[in-house]
């Protein structure tokens, strides 16, 4: 058993703390939350310069051939510093499901335009039902002259306002079981007959409505086989799902620093507000949730990354840290009291975060289902 | 990273599962009450002990009383991941897998003790040959067992102590007292305090019962009066005990049965799956699966947190805060377990062992009152909160 990160992804995260912070100052986080698209062009520029699209895709597609678990890695750091942008999307979401399902040509196509940072991509699966099983894709996709047409509506689409293409889930056959029948098609997002809009989210994340309105897509663009989208769709869900937990983590030890360093600071009665004991147990309690989190996140991500079976341990995962990091982040507000309420503070960007990832890719009332499956309840 | 076990570990934890499987008698994990977490029912010291004494002197022999120690005191030399495999599965099988010498006051002797009072101690704690209890409280000092007042004054070769100490959990049946004393009654609190090994057979100790809430005597009130033990008893440096009952204390704190909660667990979702109610399953019922699954959920976290605290001995590291952490959420795990366990019993969970239609054998009931102890003992929730607070995260004292 080895608990610790190596030395490289050691440097990994000393390396992207410093970048993110000298990069991207909250002033800059509150300017992308508040801006229609969402991330800024050049820091996104350097983030590609830096190999961090790329980061996870083999080298022979112009990545540098990391590990799953080095993405996680490089996540939390986002997640600590809050990183606006469509990276989680176009590489979590995007490239690794090209990489686990496209053919050769679509690798070749898409991923090193991934790692050097020329496309954004993320996937159109939930649809207004706001539900992450097979039963709940409803949106159609019809072959006719060689060609597919799609019609149907998909619901908190990350990033799609800027995405150059959609990974979206379409049934193209009513099977016996809602998971058979489901095919995932690579998207142009500047088809005729794909409308994008912009929804306005609580964590200022840039959600959209895409209505595809008889969308034509070549046969070609069949990501993976025909009808049997499905398990390609779970497996995406599970990095996803790990993936989120990792910014939480992140998100959450930045909650608790921030907290703790205003509680040394801060003077009622004389002394720093640290020294009552009621504000040290909500500092312990957050300590423990925030351990706790990251490190049942980092054995999830463990075996997803060594391609063992994962499904309880994801669950886990991000089921506890869901709650744990809303935890932290209330208890963070309840220490900075009545300055934390107040939009020039930086608390409730984290609190807003924290019920977007707990909402997404499962919260932990769905992921306790899981959880009780496995354990064959 | 590498979550797995290696090929060394993963064979050990075979060996240990092969032994326990041969030697554990018979119905005796189904049979054994102790609820994870607890002190109340750990009723094998005194009600079953002498059952197992065959079972203690084999472990003694494999020097798994003492898996981390050194060889040449007795010990197997091999890894803390090991000692926590171990400790893992024998609390899996409800097994008593060590003691307050073996796991406490030894470990404790091993960092601090004298190369003398190791060659003394070590080798017969190692044997099982000997068992300490725990002489920490008293009347006024439990949290703040500085202001302790129970004295040892020096006189020639010999301390002499007058005092009392409270709880002294087993300190019937065991043969030392692992003692904190003061000894410079004009320093600060924490300045004066030594660390002794007093002989219980000691002329002018008088031990009085003390019944605990599960109906169990595990708990003693302990008199010392003029009571003479010699100076080389004394752990380390006189007036530094203090210093060394944080690190006895983070050892106590990294004694989690983390086996039992596992096991314990398993029997209440068993009996959700087996338990018809109206022709269903409880385990069908959508609030006790959602329970279950948060109980799953904090056990595998509970679990993280105690891997990582050998992992860290392992590499040299003395577990402080993360002991704390540890002990916080595993015996706060025992509390939930108790109120699940509860839950999905609903009427069956205030069946005592004994009744005719008690499920578990009144395991439940029994932990519901005993898991009350697991976040008293080894200090309490709100002293591990202060020292992750305070020792952890730098906030003030003032």
């Amino acid at each position: 058993m080895d608990l610790g990160l190596s030395e490289e992804q050691e440097m990994l995260r000393t390396s992207a703390r410093d970048f993110l912070q000298k990069e991207c100052p909250k002033q800059l986080v509150k300017q992308l939350d508040e801006s229609d698209e969402g991330y800024s062009p050049e820091l996104w520029r350097k983030m590609a310069e830096l190999g961090w699209m790329g980061l996870v895709l083999p080298e022979e597609y112009g990545g540098s051939g990391g590990s799953f678990l080095d993405l996680v890695v490089l996540l939390e750091e986002m997640g600590y510093n809050i990183l606006p942008g469509p990276f989680f999307s176009t590489v979590v979401l995007g490239g690794l499901s090209i990489l686990a399902a496209g053919n050769e040509e679509q690798k070749k196509e898409f991923l090193p335009k991934v790692a050097n940072g020329e496309i954004i991509l993320t996937l159109a699966l939930t649809e207004p039902s706001a539900k992450y099983d097979a039963a709940s894709v409803k949106t159609k996709a019809v072959a006719r002259n060689g060609e597919y047409v799609i019609n149907g509506t998909k619901l908190f689409i990350l990033d799609a306002n800027v995405a150059d293409y959609l990974l979206c889930v379409a049934r193209t056959k009513e099977g016996v079981k809602p998971e058979d029948g489901i095919t995932i098609f690579l998207v142009d997002a500047k088809s005729p007959g794909v409308k994008c809009t912009l929804l306005k989210t609580l964590a200022r994340d840039k959600q959209c409505e895409i209505i595809f309105d008889n969308v034509n897509v070549p046969k070609d663009n069949v990501l993976g086989e025909v009808d049997r989208g499905w398990p390609v769709v779970e497996s995406i869900l599970q990095k996803a799902a790990v993936a989120k937990c990792a910014e939480m983590v992140g998100g959450a030890q930045a909650s608790l620093e921030m907290a703790v360093s205003y509680a040394k600071e801060r003077v009622q009665f004389n002394r720093p507000i640290g020294s009552f004991q009621a504000i040290q147990h909500y500092c312990a309690n957050m300590v423990t949730d925030v351990d706790g989190s990251r490190f049942v996140t980092y054995r999830a991500a463990w075996k997803v990354s060594e391609g063992i079976p994962a499904t309880m341990d994801v669950a886990v995962a991000k089921a506890w840290t869901s709650e744990a990091y809303g935890r932290v982040t209330l208890l963070g507000h309840q220490i900075f009291g009545a300055i934390g309420f107040t939009m020039d503070h930086d608390m409730h960007l984290y609190y807003r975060r924290a019920k977007a990832g707990e909402i997404m890719f499962g919260d932990g009332d769905f992921q306790r289902a899981v959880v009780a499956q496995e354990l064959g309840l | 990273m590498d979550f797995r076990f290696s090929e060394q570990e993963e064979a050990f934890r075979r060996e240990v599962e092969d032994f326990i499987n041969e030697e554990l008698p018979a119905g005796w994990t189904e049979g054994n009450i102790h609820w994870p977490g607890g002190y109340g029912t750990l009723e094998e010291f005194e009600v079953i002990g002498p059952r197992m004494a065959q079972f203690r002197r084999r472990l003694a022999e494999k020097g798994w009383l003492t898996i981390s120690w050194p060889k040449e005191y007795g010990g197997a030399g091999r890894s803390n991941i090991e000692q926590a495999i171990f400790h893992e599965r024998m609390s899996y099988y409800r097994a008593p897998g060590g003691d307050v010498a073996t796991l406490i006051g030894g470990p404790t002797i091993l960092h601090f003790g004298s190369d003398e009072m190791k060659k003394e101690w070590l080798p017969r704690i190692a044997k099982g040959d000997v068992t300490f209890w725990l002489a920490y409280s008293e009347p006024n000092a439990g949290s703040d067992l500085a202001s302790l007042q129970t004295s040892a004054v020096e006189e020639g070769d010999e301390l002499v102590i007058n005092g009392q100490k409270i709880w002294g959990t087993v300190a019937h049946v065991s043969d030392y007292a692992w003692m904190v004393v003061r000894t410079d009654p004009t320093a600060a609190p924490h300045k004066g305090i030594s660390l002794i090994i007093v002989d219980n057979k000691s002329d002018g100790i008088t031990i009085r019962p003390l019944m605990n809430i599960c109906g169990f005597h595990s708990f003693n009130e302990v008199f010392f009066d003029n009571v003479r033990v010699p100076k080389k008893n004394i752990v380390g440096e006189k007036n530094q005990g203090w210093y060394y009952l944080m690190v006895a204390l983070d050892f106590e704190r990294l004694v989690i049965p983390m086996g039992g909660f596992r096991r314990t667990f398993e029997e209440i979702v068993q009996y959700a799956r087996e338990t018809k109610h109206n022709g269903q399953a409880l385990s069908r019922d959508p609030l006790i699966r959602n329970k279950l699954a948060e109980m799953a959920i904090e056990i595998e976290v509970a679990y993280m947190f105690f891997w990582q605290t050998a992992w860290m001995l392992d590499r040299g590291l003395m577990p402080n805060i993360e002991a704390s952490v540890l002990k916080l959420v595993t015996t706060e795990l025992s509390q939930k377990l108790a109120s699940v366990g509860t839950a999905v019993m609903g009427h069956y969970a205030q069946l005592e062992r004994g009744s005719k239609w008690v499920p578990l054998r009144g395991r439940v009931p029994a932990g519901y009152l005993d898991c009350i102890s697991a976040l008293v003992g080894a200090g309490t929730s709100e002293i591990q909160r202060n020292i992750i607070a305070m020792r952890g995260l730098g906030l003030p004292r003032k």
